[in-house]
């Protein structure tokens, strides 16, 4: 690759030909604010926080966008930037609802930081501000009034899930984000990823909170409180503390949800276990029925389920139709823990925390009542949890760690993979070739499936017969190989996709990084990793020998893919009308 | 068979809403009741230019211009001057020579000092005919430069001329079509921008109207230079005979072969589609203008990349203006040298104008660069109404800024326009008197701006949102000194850090007044007063009792009641009641109402 040699503020630097000032900048160790760039996502330049002088050139240059040049001279502080970066963050905050006392971002606001960091005084440019709806999901709200038009929910909405239901309305300084003809978001298409919100850099997008209705379960003395937590929360949560990207907090975490007054707290890692038993075993049927659906694709992600549903629902027989391990959770919970315990169900109350905000719409679907109630009461976001541990003053940071509790706690860290992107796939792998095989395998790594790549692939053997699989994460990507298959070009036999991309560690539930720090890190990698180390250091590391498992399909199912299995553990899909009122 | 007169009818879209529609029919109509229309031959033409006189009619060979023409005027110029040969006096253009008798129609004030080199077939031509633009060396060019030159021989002969784009930024076409040429592609597209927006001017689609051809072969020969084989005219849909006059001269065109496969056997191919813009001014920023052809949002795109390296569906594509396009085939027929003769040093040809405001002649007109303001104003456009006094002139559109009665002299091109903060534009020119509030005139030209923002960059989205609240409390009254330097330095911020021309170039108006009429602005702030009487805030209507006669035209006509008086009493005003509309002091006879 060529290299250019520049100058910015008068220190010298060479990088690759086509790199961005702003990353020529890092380098010669300057850093520039910026707004509306989100790395790979988002690259408009509309924000115009990301400007400097350059030698020569007419106006101000956005360095978010702009390339180097050979001999390039850049000026990323002189006045005449600081007053103009200055300038337009107080315009920015001239038509932003300075409700920041009130705000879900409170602390973790980027344009809270930018208006510090240029001294700004809010209110130099008063002047007639907007006023929006708030538009309200069972999901996620957005909230125009905070809005700051950096486009990256859009951006990330288009591009990166190819979904591409909320775009700039109306122009000039009435424009905003909203959908098509002004429709709230509840009569779009929209896939619940909520990756808008973890790109929003102010409060205009947020879950929708339901730390109260835990709260309530809680408070009442008749219900019997089960929680459990998905793969991705424990390599997530800890950033809401402090902790630095990747660390794994399990021990705090779970004694962070004794304290708040669960009756058990379990892990759903259990249930991705169960997932890979049923999963593994419908696959093993689909490929010795000449008639199935090939190839299968897995169903653990709501928000793929829902863009198949709506945007394509003939492919919908390659759906596998096990529940997501949510979903699995809670039906065992309400069917075999309830009969067993001697619980009501109408006395049992399920909460999962996920890494996500689709699964807000998961617990309300259709076939996802096994036992005639819903399977999951309630569904709190990472940040949530965060949330609801600080409201009751628990010193998260001082807690020992604690482990689940039995006999529904501990599961196969083939579970836990379920967190990254390829998880799913390198954990039915992991049973799949040992039940064909009959014997365990010499090696359990599937290190092809793994990374943070949009698309992988891997050829595997099982018992002579070489098996494609793929993985993919992100809709635009799933989209691809959608096409493929609907081309009749797909030769994968099974494929993992994830709604967001890197999986479960980047879900739409997660805390939410400024952009200074997922523009500069990846931050999918630094999560996925700690799953990995978690499985590397661990001894059970396979779903079919977790010992809950064992017990479920002893006592109660008695083996995958059984009628009662299926009744239990399995749901069905249909096509879904885009834009229905 | 020869005809033995022409009748020319205008089609323009001034003319055509002024009914010479059916001024045409009634020609055809009139003309074959006495047995003449073998004889003579009726031609709906493009804009003559003088929009201010219409629906105008031209009756050839003796160049007759006759002006305000109405459908009940035909049988009478049937029957007197074509039958009979008997001018009809009443119509007639009224310049007469200094010996009483009329002056030819190129010999009027107002097209005497005009060069029609883009607009040379309007007025002249039926749009609707490929034949009579064949007849008028149409398509000539074209074949020339395919047979006799190289690409690049053309591109050099383009840059020879010294031709800079007439869209308003001014930049050297044979440099733009340099790199349109340099970048490597197999698909290459040529686009116009006929997405003409500034309030006012209407030269692109005068040009469209009347000589759709031009613009056309223009695209080919650009075609031909920068190796595309694909053309897209974007243009307005509020332009409805212009786009379908379009519509019909690309019919035509690829009817005779002209457009398409292997044209005139000369093994190039090309062809052209027609794009829509739905109304937003934006639109005709360039990478706007791209965005929106491929179906976007037309909003502007960050540039680097430029449009010639990566443009219409990401590849490189050739911008260029209507009028740009309306030089080109002269250019090669004429030769370069011939062009660049024209002009000034670093602006070489003419320019059209849209003269609009308060002057007599407005209309079209067509000028070598470096024709003087004065020479615009007090000669082609015949002055201002009513001897008012001349103020300010308005150039560029949104974008430009006023220039003062005291710089009248300016020899107008690009360059001189910069420097005194103003801008070529597009070309629209409005002329301002002694009645105009010069702080009104920037708050009217940034309204627009703010109105047409595409709302994607900060500085433009809210910075001009604020301006525009800033002067508005000027107009009121209910600014303060230091408010105009916060003003003046928002500006600046403005122009520096927005992404694309609108916004780079929307305070213009506001820095421009207040270089040249400060001291309007400082009369409003400091002494809560509009010179002009414009401001409504800030004028109070009066009624002088020693001029009133009580004759109780005011009361009548005030539309909210705020006039009082019993008759042959002086009346009074209540001010509380007062909306400032003037209808009043219309309606007095006695001039007793004052501001």
């Amino acid at each position: 690759m060529k290299q250019v040699t520049l100058k910015i503020n008068n220190v010298s630097v060479t990088v690759e030909a086509g790199t961005r000032i702003l990353d020529a900048a890092k380098k010669a160790g300057f850093n520039i604010p910026t707004l509306c760039y989100l790395k790979d996502v988002c690259n408009e330049g509309s924000c115009r926080v990301c400007v400097v002088e350059v030698k020569g050139a007419r106006s101000l240059v956005a360095s978010c966008s702009a390339v180097v040049a050979e001999g390039m001279e850049v000026f990323t502080n002189t006045p005449k930037v600081i007053n103009s970066r200055k300038k337009t963050i107080e315009l920015i905050l001239s038509n932003h609802k300075k409700a920041c006392l009130m705000c879900v971002r409170n602390g973790n606001c980027e344009l809270a930081t930018l208006a510090q960091d240029y001294n700004c005084n809010a209110f130099e440019y008063e002047g007639v501000t907007e006023q929006y709806d708030i538009d309200e999901t069972p999901y996620l709200v957005r909230d125009n009034n905070k809005c700051v038009l950096c486009r990256r929910c859009v951006a990330v909405c288009n591009k990166i899930q190819g979904v591409g239901v909320i775009g700039p309305n109306k122009r000039g300084f009435a424009t905003h984000i909203g959908c098509a003809f002004e429709q709230p978001l509840s009569s779009t298409p929209c896939v619940a990823c909520g990756q808008c919100i973890t790109a929003c850099p102010v409060g205009a997008l947020h879950e929708k909170d339901d730390t109260d209705k835990v709260k309530a379960l809680l408070e009442d003395k008749d219900k019997y409180v089960i929680v459990g937590t998905a793969p991705s929360v424990r390599v997530g949560l800890g950033e809401e503390f402090g902790y630095p990207i990747g660390t794994n907090v399990e021990g705090k975490m779970v004694s962070a949800l004794k304290r708040l007054g669960f009756d058990k707290v379990f892990d759903v890692d259990m249930a991705a276990d169960m997932t890979i038993m049923e999963e593994g075993t419908e696959f093993l049927h689909r490929l010795k029925d000449k008639t199935a659906a090939l190839p299968m694709m897995t169903s653990c992600s709501p928000g793929w389920i829902r863009y198949m549903e709506f945007y394509y629902p003939e492919l919908l027989p390659h759906l596998s139709t096990c529940k997501s391990p949510q979903q699995m959770f809670g039906a065992i919970m309400k069917t075999y823990y309830a009969k067993k315990y001697n619980i009501p169900v109408d006395k049992l109350a399920v909460v999962s925390i996920m890494p996500c905000v689709a699964k807000k719409t998961e617990i309300t679907r259709e076939g996802q009542s096994a036992a005639g109630v819903p399977d999951v009461d309630v569904v709190l976001s990472t940040r949530e949890l965060a949330r609801l541990i600080k409201n009751q003053g628990i010193d998260f940071k001082g807690l020992c760690d604690e482990k689940f509790d039995d006999p529904i706690g501990e599961g196969s860290t083939a579970g836990l993979l379920f967190g990254a992107t390829g998880g799913v796939m390198e954990a039915a792998l992991r049973t799949v070739s040992e039940v064909v095989l009959g014997k365990p395998l010499d090696k359990i790594d599937f290190k092809a499936v793994r990374g943070v790549k949009g698309i992988k692939s891997a050829k595997v053997t099982l018992n002579g017969q070489t098996i494609n699989v793929c993985v993919a994460s992100s809709l635009s990507n799933a989209k691809k190989i959608l096409e493929d298959i609907k081309a009749g070009k797909c030769d994968y036999q099974f494929i993992e996709i994830m709604t967001c991309p890197g999986g479960c560690v980047n879900g739409g539930g997660q805390p939410i990084q400024p952009s200074s720090v997922t523009n500069n890190s990846d931050i999918r990698a630094l999560r996925a990793k700690a799953i990995y180390d978690a499985d590397k250091k661990a001894t059970l590391r396979k779903s079919h020998e977790t010992a809950a498992v064992k017990t479920l399909y002893k006592e109660f199912f008695n083996e995958p893919g059984s009628h009662r299995a299926h009744e239990i553990l399995h749901t069905s899909y249909k096509k879904r009308n885009k834009y229905e009122a | 068979m020869l005809e033995r007169a022409h009748i020319l009818v205008c089609g323009g879209t001034g003319c055509t809403s002024g009914n010479s529609n059916k001024i045409y029919s009634e020609f055809q109509t009139r003309l074959k009741e006495q047995g003449l229309d073998k004889e003579v031959k009726l031609i709906m033409t493009g804009c003559f230019g003088l929009c201010a006189r219409g629906p105008i009619v031209v009756v050839y060979p003796e160049g007759t211009f006759y002006q305000h023409v109405k459908p009940e005027d035909v049988a009478e110029i049937v029957g007197e001057h074509i039958l009979k040969g008997r001018p009809v006096e009443r119509l007639l253009h009224s310049e007469k020579e200094e010996d009483g008798s009329l002056k030819a129609i190129n010999e009027t004030d107002f097209y005497k000092r005009q060069k029609r080199v883009v607009l040379r077939n309007c007025g002249i031509i039926n749009p609707e005919s490929i034949d009579e633009y064949l007849a008028y060396d149409g398509y000539k060019a074209y074949e020339k430069v395919v047979t006799e030159m190289t690409p690049q021989g053309v591109i050099d002969e383009i840059k020879k001329s010294g031709l800079r784009g007439r869209g308003g930024g001014g930049f050297s076409t044979g440099m733009k079509w340099q790199f349109a040429h340099d970048s490597v592609s197999d698909v290459k597209y040529v686009v116009c921008n006929a997405d003409e927006g500034d309030p006012g001017a209407f030269m692109d689609r005068s040009l469209l109207e009347g000589d759709p051809h031009a613009v056309i072969e223009a695209m080919m020969i650009a075609g031909y230079a920068i190796g595309a084989r694909q053309g897209y005219i974007y243009v307005r849909a509020e332009y409805p005979i212009a786009v379908q006059r379009l519509e019909i001269a690309i019919g035509q065109a690829r009817e005779y072969g002209i457009l398409g496969k292997n044209i005139m056997g000369l093994g190039h191919d090309f062809d052209i589609e027609l794009r829509l813009g739905a109304g937003a001014f934006v639109c005709g920023e360039e990478t706007a203008l791209l965005n929106s052809t491929e179906g976007k949002r037309g909003e502007p795109r960050q540039r680097p990349p430029f449009p010639a390296v990566k443009g219409l569906f990401e590849k490189p594509t050739l911008i260029n203006n209507v009028e740009t396009y309306g030089n080109i085939t002269q250019i090669i027929l004429n030769g370069a040298d011939w062009f660049a003769s024209m002009g000034t040093e670093k602006s070489k040809g003419t320019k059209v104008f849209a003269l609009g405001g308060k002057i007599n002649n407005t209309g079209l007109v067509e000028i070598p660069m470096g024709t003087t303001l004065r020479t615009i104003i007090e000669e082609i456009g015949g002055g201002i109404p009513h001897g008012k006094k001349f103020k300010a002139a308005q150039t560029g559109g949104p974008s430009g800024g006023c220039i003062p009665a005291q710089l009248i002299d300016t020899k107008i091109d690009y360059d001189n326009l910069i420097a005194i903060g103003s801008m070529m534009g597009s070309g629209g020119l409005i002329v301002m008197d002694e009645d105009n509030c010069m702080v009104d005139i920037a708050k009217f030209f940034l309204e627009f701006t703010v109105d047409e923002s595409c709302g994607k960059c900060t500085p433009c989205r809210i910075g001009n949102k604020r301006l525009y609240e800033m002067l508005d409390a000027v107009t009121k009254g209910k600014a303060t000194m230091e408010d105009l330097d916060k003003m003046e330095q928002l500006c600046y911020y403005i122009k520096e850090n927005s992404l694309c021309g609108l916004g780079q170039t929307a305070p213009n108006p506001v820095l421009s007044t207040l270089k040249y009429f400060r001291d309007e602005y400082v009369e409003h702030v400091k002494n809560k007063r509009c010179p002009a009487g414009v401001c409504k805030a800030l004028v109070s209507y009066k009624i002088n009792p020693d001029a009133c006669i009580g004759c109780g035209l005011c009361k009548r006509n005030c539309p909210v009641g705020a006039i009082s008086g019993d008759i042959k009493q002086p009346h009074v005003i209540d001010a509380s009641k007062c909306i400032k509309c003037g209808a009043c002091v219309q309606a007095c006879r006695k001039n007793a109402i004052v501001k």
